[in-house]
């Protein structure tokens, strides 16, 4: 079965491990992603000030080129493009004045938006259309003795109109992980902002972000954690040279994409390259439990 | 001599620049202080968010603009999700940062991001900052 599929910049780049192991996965499960032709950048941040429509343009010409290619729905990874999307789609189509405008300023588009593309993060895709019981039968390589700490990070919970589930005790990662057989752990920040883009011009904010969030993951036994955010993944790893630089007793934790351990778990294997866009080396602790 | 203060005595022009741009009404705000509790990033800021609240409500809008804390904010909604009256403190913070870079002050150099940085940044953080730090 083809799923229309919206990727992202980043996971053409620095989370391409996210997407290979997306394919695989998906694959295994019997579904193919189908990337849309013609995307652009979803706009990555949602623009909150009420005037400025221009600013909402990036999220909307996706979603017109969905519909103009006849997709009524568009799956995605990265949690921002999730819901970047959804909320200038809410904020284009609640109003009809802002509709309008926005086709506007479109003009040269061969359709006008109309606002008909649903946008579902896959970890939905997985809950509820493949499930996680199914998910489990298809295990080969159980991840047991594997302790992690499903990381949310904001955008899959806030605003909560748009959680992927309970915006304040979300169980949807943990589930998954179950599913694969590792032991998951609920840690106190898992919630908690990352810093986000203040990487570039608070970057003393973000380190202290990443030291707190996997102390906290640590504190409550996690050997690893994983995400869906490119952006959660580069701070959390790769800030994690800088944070050791600051705080000298902190300890380096691996840092996976959910998909990334499906592939394990579920016989896609471990590619070596996604090694190399890891900053933390996960393969120590994959060997260790016998999983690579 | 009874006087009474109407919130159109004491909200000015930059108040009503606030509430336009963010769709929020401050005068909601009851100072419960759910916003800064919960708030991940608060002990780099130099007002707390319930105050930012607190002093537009009293037109003392020069301070606001001028805080760290609206450059601290990561838009990370927790605020606006924690909030019981239903204020989307996020929303005020990202009129307050858009009122100023629209006068071009706080905007993202790129000269300011380092070489080694810029060799390792994900699209989506250099992305993400300019939309965030540009007018």
């Amino acid at each position: 079965m083809k799923l229309p599929y919206y990727p992202g910049c980043t996971l053409k780049a620095n989370a391409a491990n996210f997407e290979e192991a997306a394919m695989r996965v998906m694959k295994d499960l019997g579904y193919e992603l189908q990337e849309m032709k013609d995307w652009v950048c979803c706009g990555t941040v949602f623009s909150m000030t009420n005037d400025d429509l221009m600013l909402q343009l990036a999220s909307i010409r996706n979603l017109l080129r969905a519909e103009e290619q006849n997709l009524n729905e568009l799956v995605v990874l990265c949690s921002m493009c999730y819901n970047t999307l959804q909320r200038a789609k809410k904020f284009i189509t609640e109003d009809e004045e802002s509709l309008d405008k926005v086709n506007d300023l479109m003009y040269k588009e061969n359709i006008r938006y109309k606002g008909s593309v649903d946008v579902t993060h896959l970890l939905t895709v997985l809950k509820d259309r493949i499930t996680f019981d199914r998910i489990k039968e298809k295990v080969e390589k159980p991840l047991s003795l594997l302790k992690i700490g499903g990381y949310y990070g904001c955008l899959l919970l806030r605003p909560k109109e748009f959680a992927i589930d309970d915006f304040e005790d979300p169980t949807i990662i943990e589930d998954l992980l179950s599913s694969l057989g590792a032991e998951s752990i609920v840690f106190p920040y898992r919630l908690e902002c990352c810093g986000a883009y203040q990487t570039i011009t608070k970057k003393d904010v973000t380190i202290k972000r990443t030291y707190e969030i996997i102390n906290s993951a640590r504190k409550s036994g996690c050997e690893a954690i994983v995400t869906s955010c490119p952006l959660c993944a580069f701070n959390l790893d790769q800030r994690q040279k800088e944070t050791a630089e600051e705080f000298i007793e902190f300890e380096q934790m691996p840092v996976f994409y959910f998909t990334e351990l499906m592939s394990v778990a579920l016989g896609g294997g471990w590619d070596k390259s996604w090694s190399k866009l890891h900053y933390a080396d996960p393969e120590p602790i994959l060997k260790e439990k016998g999983l690579i | 001599m009874s006087y009474k203060m109407t919130r159109d005595i004491i909200k000015n022009s930059l108040v009503q620049k606030i509430e336009e741009l963010s769709g929020q009404n401050v005068f909601d705000c009851y100072q419960c202080g759910n916003c800064s509790s919960g708030c991940p990033v608060v002990d780099y800021m130099d007002i707390m968010p319930n105050q930012v609240l607190r002093l537009a409500q009293l037109g003392a809008t020069e301070d606001i603009l001028n805080s760290e804390t609206i450059w601290i904010c990561s838009a990370c909604l927790q605020c606006s999700t924690r909030c019981p009256k239903g204020v989307e403190v996020a929303k005020v913070m990202e009129a307050l940062r858009s009122i100023n870079l629209r006068k071009r002050i706080g905007t993202l150099d790129p000269k300011k991001i380092e070489i080694e940085d810029l060799q390792n940044l994900p699209p989506i953080a250099l992305v993400g900052a300019f939309r965030k730090l540009t007018g």
